[in-house]
Protein backbone atom coordinates (compact mmCIF):
# COMPACT_ATOMS: atom_id res chain seq x y z
CA UNK A 1 0.00 0.00 0.00
CA UNK A 2 2.45 2.52 1.07
CA UNK A 3 5.07 1.39 -1.53
CA UNK A 4 2.65 1.66 -4.40
CA UNK A 5 1.76 5.63 -2.78
CA UNK A 6 5.51 6.05 -3.16
CA UNK A 7 5.44 4.61 -6.59
CA UNK A 8 2.71 7.26 -7.43
CA UNK A 9 4.19 10.22 -6.14
CA UNK A 10 7.74 9.44 -8.43
CA UNK A 11 5.60 9.12 -11.12
CA UNK A 12 3.33 12.20 -10.53
CA UNK A 13 6.84 14.21 -9.92
CA UNK A 14 8.19 12.59 -13.64
CA UNK A 15 5.10 14.22 -15.31
CA UNK A 16 5.45 17.23 -13.50
CA UNK A 17 8.98 18.09 -14.64
CA UNK A 18 7.67 16.63 -18.32
CA UNK A 19 5.27 19.03 -18.19
CA UNK A 20 7.32 21.61 -17.47
CA UNK A 21 10.20 21.03 -19.71
CA UNK A 22 7.50 20.34 -22.60
CA UNK A 23 5.67 23.95 -21.45
CA UNK A 24 9.31 26.27 -22.62
CA UNK A 25 10.11 24.78 -25.46
CA UNK A 26 6.88 23.97 -26.78
CA UNK A 27 6.64 28.31 -25.94
CA UNK A 28 9.91 28.76 -27.96
CA UNK A 29 8.69 26.49 -30.84
CA UNK A 30 5.53 28.10 -31.29
CA UNK A 31 7.46 31.63 -31.13
CA UNK A 32 9.42 30.50 -34.23
CA UNK A 33 6.63 29.06 -35.96
CA UNK A 34 4.62 32.43 -35.61
CA UNK A 35 8.37 34.29 -36.70
CA UNK A 36 7.89 32.01 -40.10
CA UNK A 37 4.14 32.24 -40.65
CA UNK A 38 4.24 36.48 -39.83
CA UNK A 39 7.31 36.74 -42.58
CA UNK A 40 7.20 34.26 -45.06
CA UNK A 41 4.02 35.51 -47.04
CA UNK A 42 6.67 38.66 -47.89
CA UNK A 43 7.99 36.54 -50.36
CA UNK A 44 4.78 36.03 -52.36
CA UNK A 45 5.42 39.79 -53.20
CA UNK A 46 9.12 40.11 -53.43
CA UNK A 47 11.16 36.97 -54.35
CA UNK A 48 13.82 35.74 -51.70
CA UNK A 49 16.84 36.75 -54.10
CA UNK A 50 15.37 40.17 -54.29
CA UNK A 51 14.57 40.32 -50.99
CA UNK A 52 18.07 39.65 -49.83
CA UNK A 53 19.68 41.15 -52.73
CA UNK A 54 18.11 44.17 -52.90
CA UNK A 55 19.41 47.23 -52.68
CA UNK A 56 16.84 49.84 -51.77
CA UNK A 57 14.84 49.38 -48.35
CA UNK A 58 11.92 52.11 -49.08
CA UNK A 59 8.83 50.31 -47.02
CA UNK A 60 6.88 53.22 -47.04
CA UNK A 61 7.53 54.59 -50.52
CA UNK A 62 4.91 53.98 -53.39
CA UNK A 63 5.77 51.69 -55.01
CA UNK A 64 7.40 50.34 -51.87
CA UNK A 65 11.12 48.71 -51.95
CA UNK A 66 11.91 45.59 -49.76
CA UNK A 67 15.52 45.07 -50.18
CA UNK A 68 17.35 44.17 -46.90
CA UNK A 69 20.90 44.14 -48.53
CA UNK A 70 21.98 47.32 -46.64
CA UNK A 71 20.74 46.34 -43.46
CA UNK A 72 22.43 42.60 -43.98
CA UNK A 73 25.63 44.45 -44.56
CA UNK A 74 24.95 47.08 -42.14
CA UNK A 75 24.80 44.24 -39.65
CA UNK A 76 27.69 42.05 -40.95
CA UNK A 77 30.26 45.29 -41.13
CA UNK A 78 29.22 46.54 -37.26
CA UNK A 79 29.46 42.77 -36.20
CA UNK A 80 32.89 42.13 -38.11
CA UNK A 81 34.56 45.79 -36.99
CA UNK A 82 33.58 45.23 -33.32
CA UNK A 83 35.36 41.40 -33.29
CA UNK A 84 38.42 42.64 -34.56
CA UNK A 85 38.28 45.46 -31.60
CA UNK A 86 36.73 42.30 -29.12
CA UNK A 87 38.58 39.44 -29.55
CA UNK A 88 42.21 40.70 -29.33
CA UNK A 89 41.12 42.96 -26.50
CA UNK A 90 39.03 39.94 -24.59
CA UNK A 91 41.36 36.82 -25.10
CA UNK A 92 44.22 39.00 -24.40
CA UNK A 93 42.85 40.06 -20.93
CA UNK A 94 42.16 36.26 -20.75
CA UNK A 95 45.30 35.60 -21.14
CA UNK A 96 46.51 37.80 -18.88
CA UNK A 97 44.37 37.30 -15.97
CA UNK A 98 44.92 33.60 -16.14
CA UNK A 99 48.46 32.77 -17.11
CA UNK A 100 50.62 36.16 -16.04
CA UNK A 101 48.38 37.96 -13.00
CA UNK A 102 48.87 37.12 -9.67
CA UNK A 103 45.71 35.28 -8.00
CA UNK A 104 45.35 37.98 -5.86
CA UNK A 105 45.07 40.11 -8.80
CA UNK A 106 42.79 38.09 -10.80
CA UNK A 107 40.36 37.56 -7.97
CA UNK A 108 39.43 41.41 -8.38
CA UNK A 109 39.97 41.72 -11.76
CA UNK A 110 37.72 38.95 -13.01
CA UNK A 111 34.65 39.76 -10.83
CA UNK A 112 34.67 43.12 -12.42
CA UNK A 113 35.16 42.26 -16.14
CA UNK A 114 32.41 39.72 -15.18
CA UNK A 115 30.64 42.84 -13.91
CA UNK A 116 30.42 44.67 -17.25
CA UNK A 117 28.27 42.87 -18.51
CA UNK A 118 25.40 42.75 -16.18
CA UNK A 119 25.50 46.89 -17.64
CA UNK A 120 22.35 47.61 -19.32
CA UNK A 121 23.01 48.06 -23.23
CA UNK A 122 21.10 51.02 -22.85
CA UNK A 123 23.19 52.57 -20.86
CA UNK A 124 26.15 51.34 -23.11
CA UNK A 125 24.08 53.32 -25.90
CA UNK A 126 23.31 56.20 -24.00
CA UNK A 127 26.86 56.86 -23.45
CA UNK A 128 27.74 56.10 -27.01
CA UNK A 129 25.30 59.01 -27.70
CA UNK A 130 26.69 61.36 -25.72
CA UNK A 131 30.03 61.13 -24.97
CA UNK A 132 31.95 58.52 -27.97
CA UNK A 133 29.49 60.68 -30.45
CA UNK A 134 30.81 64.15 -29.91
CA UNK A 135 34.07 62.76 -29.47
CA UNK A 136 34.04 60.69 -33.07
CA UNK A 137 32.32 64.28 -34.60
CA UNK A 138 35.00 66.40 -33.33
CA UNK A 139 38.21 64.65 -33.93
CA UNK A 140 37.80 62.85 -37.13
CA UNK A 141 35.82 65.44 -38.88
CA UNK A 142 32.59 63.91 -40.09
CA UNK A 143 29.47 64.42 -40.47
CA UNK A 144 27.69 62.88 -37.55
CA UNK A 145 28.94 60.86 -34.56
CA UNK A 146 26.30 58.34 -34.75
CA UNK A 147 28.02 55.70 -37.13
CA UNK A 148 29.24 52.32 -37.77
CA UNK A 149 32.01 52.85 -35.81
CA UNK A 150 30.43 54.27 -33.19
CA UNK A 151 28.32 51.05 -33.09
CA UNK A 152 31.20 48.63 -33.06
CA UNK A 153 33.35 49.99 -30.35
CA UNK A 154 29.96 50.00 -27.95
CA UNK A 155 28.83 46.37 -29.42
CA UNK A 156 32.75 45.57 -28.66
CA UNK A 157 32.56 46.37 -24.97
CA UNK A 158 29.35 44.44 -24.83
CA UNK A 159 30.65 41.09 -26.31
CA UNK A 160 34.58 41.81 -24.37
CA UNK A 161 33.42 40.42 -20.78
CA UNK A 162 31.81 37.39 -22.41
CA UNK A 163 34.83 36.71 -24.66
CA UNK A 164 37.29 37.20 -21.66
CA UNK A 165 35.63 35.09 -18.81
CA UNK A 166 34.50 31.94 -20.99
CA UNK A 167 38.36 32.27 -22.60
CA UNK A 168 39.56 33.06 -18.86
CA UNK A 169 38.05 29.69 -17.89
CA UNK A 170 38.98 27.54 -20.61
CA UNK A 171 42.64 28.74 -20.42
CA UNK A 172 42.54 28.77 -16.50
CA UNK A 173 41.39 24.85 -17.05
CA UNK A 174 43.99 23.48 -19.10
CA UNK A 175 45.72 21.08 -16.71
CA UNK A 176 49.04 22.35 -14.80
CA UNK A 177 50.68 19.55 -16.08
CA UNK A 178 50.59 20.26 -19.43
CA UNK A 179 52.21 23.59 -18.71
CA UNK A 180 54.91 22.40 -16.14
CA UNK A 181 55.97 19.38 -19.20
CA UNK A 182 56.31 22.45 -21.57
CA UNK A 183 58.40 24.50 -18.94
CA UNK A 184 60.34 21.47 -18.15
CA UNK A 185 61.60 21.18 -21.60
CA UNK A 186 63.11 24.68 -21.87
CA UNK A 187 60.56 26.47 -22.95
CA UNK A 188 59.68 30.19 -22.08
CA UNK A 189 55.80 31.11 -20.34
CA UNK A 190 55.84 32.89 -23.49
CA UNK A 191 56.00 29.45 -25.59
CA UNK A 192 54.18 27.61 -23.33
CA UNK A 193 51.24 30.05 -23.84
CA UNK A 194 51.72 30.15 -27.21
CA UNK A 195 52.02 26.68 -28.02
CA UNK A 196 50.36 24.85 -25.36
CA UNK A 197 47.96 26.48 -23.39
CA UNK A 198 46.16 28.28 -25.99
CA UNK A 199 46.27 25.30 -28.70
CA UNK A 200 44.72 23.09 -25.57
CA UNK A 201 42.21 25.75 -24.50
CA UNK A 202 40.95 26.60 -28.77
CA UNK A 203 37.74 25.11 -27.80
CA UNK A 204 36.77 27.61 -25.02
CA UNK A 205 37.99 29.93 -27.04
CA UNK A 206 36.28 29.73 -29.94
CA UNK A 207 33.31 29.24 -28.09
CA UNK A 208 33.56 32.37 -26.37
CA UNK A 209 34.06 34.35 -29.56
CA UNK A 210 31.23 32.88 -30.72
CA UNK A 211 28.70 33.58 -28.19
CA UNK A 212 30.82 36.84 -28.01
CA UNK A 213 29.84 37.64 -31.17
CA UNK A 214 26.34 36.06 -31.27
CA UNK A 215 25.74 38.63 -28.78
CA UNK A 216 26.53 41.42 -30.70
CA UNK A 217 24.59 40.43 -34.19
CA UNK A 218 21.58 40.16 -32.16
CA UNK A 219 22.20 43.86 -29.95
CA UNK A 220 19.49 45.88 -30.80
CA UNK A 221 19.21 48.98 -28.62
CA UNK A 222 22.86 49.63 -28.83
CA UNK A 223 22.38 50.15 -32.98
CA UNK A 224 19.01 51.57 -32.96
CA UNK A 225 20.86 54.58 -30.73
CA UNK A 226 24.18 54.64 -31.96
CA UNK A 227 24.44 53.44 -35.23
CA UNK A 228 22.92 56.36 -37.69
CA UNK A 229 20.18 54.07 -38.92
CA UNK A 230 21.19 55.13 -42.47
CA UNK A 231 19.76 52.13 -44.42
CA UNK A 232 22.20 51.94 -47.53
CA UNK A 233 25.31 50.40 -47.85
CA UNK A 234 27.88 51.74 -46.23
CA UNK A 235 31.27 53.37 -48.08
CA UNK A 236 33.76 53.75 -44.87
CA UNK A 237 33.27 52.97 -41.43
CA UNK A 238 32.70 56.67 -40.62
CA UNK A 239 29.35 56.30 -42.10
CA UNK A 240 25.91 55.30 -40.43
CA UNK A 241 24.10 52.09 -41.31
CA UNK A 242 21.25 50.46 -40.12
CA UNK A 243 21.41 46.71 -38.57
CA UNK A 244 18.40 44.16 -38.96
CA UNK A 245 17.70 44.26 -35.42
CA UNK A 246 17.49 48.26 -35.61
CA UNK A 247 15.61 48.20 -38.31
CA UNK A 248 12.53 45.91 -36.61
CA UNK A 249 12.57 47.41 -33.49
CA UNK A 250 12.37 51.17 -35.40
CA UNK A 251 9.98 50.45 -37.23
CA UNK A 252 7.69 48.15 -35.65
CA UNK A 253 5.69 50.37 -34.22
CA UNK A 254 4.93 52.46 -37.70
CA UNK A 255 4.30 49.19 -39.84
CA UNK A 256 0.89 48.20 -40.26
CA UNK A 257 -1.00 45.05 -38.82
CA UNK A 258 -0.68 42.50 -41.68
CA UNK A 259 0.64 44.48 -44.29
CA UNK A 260 3.83 44.20 -46.87
CA UNK A 261 5.68 46.17 -44.50
CA UNK A 262 4.95 44.31 -41.00
CA UNK A 263 5.40 40.76 -42.98
CA UNK A 264 8.61 42.34 -43.98
CA UNK A 265 9.79 43.45 -41.04
CA UNK A 266 9.16 39.41 -39.79
CA UNK A 267 11.24 38.12 -42.60
CA UNK A 268 13.98 40.50 -41.21
CA UNK A 269 13.38 38.32 -38.09
CA UNK A 270 13.39 35.18 -39.90
CA UNK A 271 17.13 36.22 -41.53
CA UNK A 272 18.63 37.42 -38.29
CA UNK A 273 17.02 34.14 -36.40
CA UNK A 274 19.14 32.25 -39.22
CA UNK A 275 22.46 34.23 -38.72
CA UNK A 276 22.35 33.83 -34.86
CA UNK A 277 21.05 29.92 -35.04
CA UNK A 278 24.24 29.33 -37.23
CA UNK A 279 26.88 31.08 -35.14
CA UNK A 280 25.24 28.53 -32.28
CA UNK A 281 26.17 25.91 -34.98
CA UNK A 282 29.03 27.01 -35.07
CA UNK A 283 30.29 27.17 -31.61
CA UNK A 284 28.78 23.91 -30.66
CA UNK A 285 30.44 21.97 -33.57
CA UNK A 286 34.02 24.31 -32.89
CA UNK A 287 33.46 22.78 -29.12
CA UNK A 288 33.29 19.51 -29.78
CA UNK A 289 36.06 19.67 -32.51
CA UNK A 290 38.74 20.76 -30.65
CA UNK A 291 37.46 19.41 -27.34
CA UNK A 292 40.54 18.47 -25.04
CA UNK A 293 39.80 16.16 -22.40
CA UNK A 294 41.72 17.97 -19.63
CA UNK A 295 44.85 15.22 -18.41
CA UNK A 296 46.07 12.16 -20.90
CA UNK A 297 43.75 8.84 -19.90
CA UNK A 298 45.31 6.03 -19.11
CA UNK B 1 78.47 -3.76 -11.73
CA UNK B 2 78.57 -0.85 -9.13
CA UNK B 3 81.13 0.98 -8.48
CA UNK B 4 81.21 3.64 -5.16
CA UNK B 5 79.40 6.33 -5.01
CA UNK B 6 81.89 8.04 -3.07
CA UNK B 7 84.66 7.56 -5.20
CA UNK B 8 83.11 9.19 -8.40
CA UNK B 9 83.00 12.69 -9.77
CA UNK B 10 79.50 14.62 -8.59
CA UNK B 11 77.63 15.73 -11.58
CA UNK B 12 74.80 17.06 -8.84
CA UNK B 13 75.48 18.48 -5.42
CA UNK B 14 73.22 19.50 -2.66
CA UNK B 15 74.54 21.30 0.42
CA UNK B 16 72.29 22.40 2.81
CA UNK B 17 69.47 22.67 1.21
CA UNK B 18 66.46 24.38 3.23
CA UNK B 19 62.97 24.93 1.56
CA UNK B 20 60.14 26.45 2.76
CA UNK B 21 56.47 27.04 1.10
CA UNK B 22 55.52 29.50 3.28
CA UNK B 23 56.51 29.47 6.72
CA UNK B 24 56.28 25.40 6.14
CA UNK B 25 60.19 24.57 6.46
CA UNK B 26 59.33 21.09 4.06
CA UNK B 27 63.44 19.85 3.39
CA UNK B 28 65.48 20.50 6.47
CA UNK B 29 69.52 20.78 5.77
CA UNK B 30 70.19 18.53 2.78
CA UNK B 31 73.23 17.66 1.43
CA UNK B 32 73.69 14.99 -0.81
CA UNK B 33 75.83 14.12 -4.02
CA UNK B 34 74.21 12.68 -6.94
CA UNK B 35 77.41 11.08 -9.42
CA UNK B 36 77.36 10.87 -13.59
CA UNK B 37 76.06 7.89 -15.18
CA UNK B 38 74.28 6.32 -12.02
CA UNK B 39 70.54 5.61 -11.14
CA UNK B 40 70.05 7.59 -7.95
CA UNK B 41 66.34 6.61 -5.87
CA UNK B 42 64.86 8.53 -3.96
CA UNK B 43 62.23 6.98 -1.32
CA UNK B 44 60.37 8.21 1.73
CA UNK B 45 56.64 7.89 2.81
CA UNK B 46 54.37 10.46 1.17
CA UNK B 47 54.85 13.57 2.01
CA UNK B 48 58.86 13.19 3.26
CA UNK B 49 59.84 15.65 0.78
CA UNK B 50 61.28 13.48 -1.71
CA UNK B 51 59.26 14.86 -4.69
CA UNK B 52 60.02 18.83 -3.69
CA UNK B 53 64.01 17.84 -3.89
CA UNK B 54 63.36 16.30 -7.03
CA UNK B 55 61.90 19.70 -8.01
CA UNK B 56 64.38 21.73 -6.44
CA UNK B 57 67.04 20.55 -9.14
CA UNK B 58 65.17 21.74 -12.17
CA UNK B 59 63.98 24.59 -10.18
CA UNK B 60 60.30 23.31 -10.92
CA UNK B 61 59.02 24.92 -7.42
CA UNK B 62 59.93 28.43 -8.75
CA UNK B 63 56.48 28.21 -10.31
CA UNK B 64 54.62 28.24 -7.19
CA UNK B 65 54.31 31.72 -5.29
CA UNK B 66 55.58 31.83 -1.68
CA UNK B 67 58.47 29.30 -1.78
CA UNK B 68 61.58 30.02 -0.38
CA UNK B 69 65.56 28.08 -0.91
CA UNK B 70 68.13 28.05 1.29
CA UNK B 71 71.47 26.40 0.37
CA UNK B 72 73.40 25.82 -2.76
CA UNK B 73 72.54 23.11 -5.73
CA UNK B 74 75.48 22.44 -8.21
CA UNK B 75 75.24 20.98 -11.36
CA UNK B 76 79.05 20.67 -12.66
CA UNK B 77 79.94 23.54 -10.57
CA UNK B 78 77.41 25.55 -11.31
CA UNK B 79 75.35 27.09 -8.32
CA UNK B 80 71.83 26.51 -10.40
CA UNK B 81 70.09 29.08 -7.86
CA UNK B 82 72.48 31.98 -8.68
CA UNK B 83 70.95 34.79 -10.23
CA UNK B 84 72.64 35.44 -12.86
CA UNK B 85 71.30 31.22 -13.79
CA UNK B 86 68.95 31.30 -16.64
CA UNK B 87 65.99 28.92 -16.15
CA UNK B 88 65.50 28.13 -19.43
CA UNK B 89 68.28 26.83 -20.29
CA UNK B 90 68.83 25.15 -16.76
CA UNK B 91 65.57 22.92 -17.60
CA UNK B 92 66.80 22.18 -20.89
CA UNK B 93 69.86 21.08 -19.22
CA UNK B 94 67.50 18.81 -17.22
CA UNK B 95 64.93 16.95 -17.92
CA UNK B 96 62.22 15.44 -16.26
CA UNK B 97 59.43 12.67 -16.27
CA UNK B 98 56.17 13.54 -14.36
CA UNK B 99 54.31 11.26 -12.22
CA UNK B 100 50.99 11.02 -14.45
CA UNK B 101 51.73 10.82 -18.32
CA UNK B 102 51.27 14.19 -19.89
CA UNK B 103 51.69 14.33 -23.74
CA UNK B 104 50.68 17.31 -25.32
CA UNK B 105 47.29 17.22 -27.07
CA UNK B 106 49.16 17.11 -30.45
CA UNK B 107 50.20 14.24 -32.75
CA UNK B 108 53.22 11.66 -31.83
CA UNK B 109 55.52 13.58 -33.75
CA UNK B 110 54.97 17.07 -32.29
CA UNK B 111 55.40 16.05 -28.73
CA UNK B 112 58.73 15.15 -29.29
CA UNK B 113 60.02 17.53 -31.78
CA UNK B 114 58.45 20.30 -29.22
CA UNK B 115 61.66 20.83 -27.20
CA UNK B 116 63.69 20.98 -29.78
CA UNK B 117 61.30 23.78 -31.79
CA UNK B 118 61.55 25.72 -28.46
CA UNK B 119 65.36 25.77 -28.31
CA UNK B 120 65.52 26.74 -31.47
CA UNK B 121 66.04 23.94 -34.24
CA UNK B 122 64.64 24.72 -37.23
CA UNK B 123 66.49 22.13 -39.97
CA UNK B 124 63.55 20.09 -40.60
CA UNK B 125 65.31 16.58 -41.15
CA UNK B 126 67.87 17.16 -37.81
CA UNK B 127 64.68 17.36 -36.46
CA UNK B 128 63.30 13.53 -37.56
CA UNK B 129 66.09 12.19 -37.13
CA UNK B 130 66.07 13.34 -33.44
CA UNK B 131 62.66 12.17 -32.69
CA UNK B 132 62.97 9.10 -34.59
CA UNK B 133 66.50 8.65 -32.24
CA UNK B 134 64.35 9.61 -29.09
CA UNK B 135 61.73 7.37 -29.58
CA UNK B 136 63.76 4.91 -30.49
CA UNK B 137 65.43 5.55 -27.15
CA UNK B 138 62.73 5.62 -25.11
CA UNK B 139 61.88 1.92 -26.36
CA UNK B 140 58.56 2.93 -28.43
CA UNK B 141 59.59 3.41 -31.52
CA UNK B 142 58.10 -0.25 -33.10
CA UNK B 143 54.96 0.55 -31.54
CA UNK B 144 54.44 3.86 -33.00
CA UNK B 145 56.43 4.08 -36.30
CA UNK B 146 53.39 3.23 -38.29
CA UNK B 147 51.38 6.18 -36.58
CA UNK B 148 53.40 9.41 -35.41
CA UNK B 149 51.06 12.06 -36.72
CA UNK B 150 48.41 10.28 -35.04
CA UNK B 151 47.28 11.93 -31.60
CA UNK B 152 49.55 10.57 -28.66
CA UNK B 153 46.39 11.04 -26.70
CA UNK B 154 45.37 7.73 -28.55
CA UNK B 155 48.15 5.89 -26.97
CA UNK B 156 47.88 3.56 -23.87
CA UNK B 157 49.45 4.62 -20.18
CA UNK B 158 52.19 3.13 -20.71
CA UNK B 159 53.07 4.29 -24.44
CA UNK B 160 51.86 7.54 -23.06
CA UNK B 161 55.02 7.93 -20.35
CA UNK B 162 57.22 5.88 -23.00
CA UNK B 163 56.54 9.01 -25.36
CA UNK B 164 56.97 11.55 -22.04
CA UNK B 165 60.69 9.94 -21.82
CA UNK B 166 61.02 10.23 -25.15
CA UNK B 167 60.44 13.59 -25.74
CA UNK B 168 62.81 14.85 -22.52
CA UNK B 169 65.24 12.47 -24.18
CA UNK B 170 64.40 14.58 -27.29
CA UNK B 171 66.56 17.73 -26.18
CA UNK B 172 69.65 15.63 -24.85
CA UNK B 173 69.60 17.07 -21.34
CA UNK B 174 72.78 15.75 -19.25
CA UNK B 175 70.46 14.74 -16.04
CA UNK B 176 66.78 13.39 -16.04
CA UNK B 177 64.40 13.43 -13.14
CA UNK B 178 61.51 10.92 -12.94
CA UNK B 179 58.63 11.60 -10.57
CA UNK B 180 57.19 8.50 -9.86
CA UNK B 181 56.68 7.44 -13.61
CA UNK B 182 55.05 4.19 -13.06
CA UNK B 183 52.72 5.00 -10.49
CA UNK B 184 50.06 5.55 -13.13
CA UNK B 185 50.85 2.46 -14.68
CA UNK B 186 50.51 -1.64 -15.34
CA UNK B 187 53.12 -4.04 -14.14
CA UNK B 188 53.97 -4.57 -17.76
CA UNK B 189 54.57 -1.18 -18.51
CA UNK B 190 56.59 -0.45 -15.35
CA UNK B 191 58.37 -3.15 -16.37
CA UNK B 192 59.19 -1.69 -20.10
CA UNK B 193 60.13 1.74 -18.09
CA UNK B 194 62.24 -0.01 -15.59
CA UNK B 195 64.15 -1.87 -18.30
CA UNK B 196 64.71 1.72 -20.37
CA UNK B 197 66.17 2.73 -17.28
CA UNK B 198 68.72 0.47 -17.08
CA UNK B 199 69.60 1.73 -20.76
CA UNK B 200 69.82 5.19 -20.14
CA UNK B 201 72.22 5.16 -17.85
CA UNK B 202 74.52 4.53 -19.71
CA UNK B 203 74.46 7.93 -21.29
CA UNK B 204 72.43 10.19 -18.86
CA UNK B 205 72.72 10.66 -14.81
CA UNK B 206 69.18 9.84 -13.70
CA UNK B 207 67.52 10.67 -10.52
CA UNK B 208 64.10 8.40 -9.52
CA UNK B 209 61.72 9.54 -7.18
CA UNK B 210 59.90 6.68 -6.24
CA UNK B 211 56.99 4.72 -3.82
CA UNK B 212 57.95 1.11 -4.58
CA UNK B 213 60.61 -0.71 -2.54
CA UNK B 214 61.27 -3.08 -4.89
CA UNK B 215 61.51 -0.99 -7.92
CA UNK B 216 63.97 1.07 -6.00
CA UNK B 217 66.31 -2.08 -5.38
CA UNK B 218 66.26 -3.39 -9.00
CA UNK B 219 66.80 -0.20 -10.30
CA UNK B 220 68.91 1.94 -8.60
CA UNK B 221 72.76 2.03 -7.79
CA UNK B 222 71.99 4.64 -4.85
CA UNK B 223 69.13 4.58 -2.66
CA UNK B 224 68.38 7.92 -0.43
CA UNK B 225 65.88 7.96 2.10
CA UNK B 226 63.86 10.59 3.05
CA UNK B 227 61.79 11.10 6.19
CA UNK B 228 59.95 14.34 7.00
CA UNK B 229 61.99 16.33 5.63
CA UNK B 230 65.61 15.30 6.69
CA UNK B 231 67.89 12.93 4.21
CA UNK B 232 68.04 10.04 6.82
CA UNK B 233 70.29 7.75 4.93
CA UNK B 234 71.82 7.44 1.45
CA UNK B 235 74.25 4.91 0.10
CA UNK B 236 74.97 1.90 -2.42
CA UNK B 237 71.02 0.48 -2.82
CA UNK B 238 72.37 -2.76 -2.00
CA UNK B 239 73.70 -1.61 1.50
CA UNK B 240 70.72 0.39 2.07
CA UNK B 241 68.46 -3.12 1.00
CA UNK B 242 70.47 -5.25 3.42
CA UNK B 243 72.40 -3.35 6.46
CA UNK B 244 70.74 0.34 6.47
CA UNK B 245 72.55 2.11 9.15
CA UNK B 246 69.35 3.78 10.61
CA UNK B 247 66.83 2.20 12.31
CA UNK B 248 64.19 4.41 10.53
CA UNK B 249 65.53 3.17 6.86
CA UNK B 250 64.76 -0.61 8.35
CA UNK B 251 61.74 0.18 9.71
CA UNK B 252 60.21 2.05 6.32
CA UNK B 253 62.24 -0.53 4.13
CA UNK B 254 61.06 -4.08 5.81
CA UNK B 255 57.30 -2.17 5.89
CA UNK B 256 56.95 -1.36 9.31
CA UNK B 257 55.62 1.97 8.47
CA UNK B 258 55.15 4.53 5.36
Amino acid sequence: MIHSFTKFKEKLMNYFFLLVATTSISILAMITLFLFKEGLPIFEKVGIKAFIFGNYWYPTADPAHFGIFPLIIGSVSVTLISALISIPLGVMTAIYLSEIASSRLREIVKPVVELLASLPSVVIGFFGMVIVAPFLQDHFNIATGLNMFNAAIMLAFMSIPTICTISEDALYSVPASLKEASLALGATSFETIVKVTLPAALSGISTAIILGLSRAIGETMVVLMVAGGAAMVPGSIFDPVRPLPGSIAAEMAEAPYRGDHYYALFAIGIVLFIFTFCFNIIADYLSNKYRQTGDATL
Amino acid sequence: MKASHMTQTPKITAHNLNFYYGKVKALDSISIDFNLNQVTALIGPSGCGKSTFLRCLNRMNDLITGIRVEGEIKIDDQDIYAPAVDVVNLRRRIGMVFQKPNPFPKTIFENVAYGLKVNGVTDKNLIAERVEKSIRQAALWEEVKERLHDSALGLSGGQQQRLCIARALAVEPEVLLMDEPCSALDPIATQKIEELIHTLKETYTIIIVTHNMQQAARTSDVTAFFYMGKLIEAGETDTIFTKPAKRRTEEYITGRFG
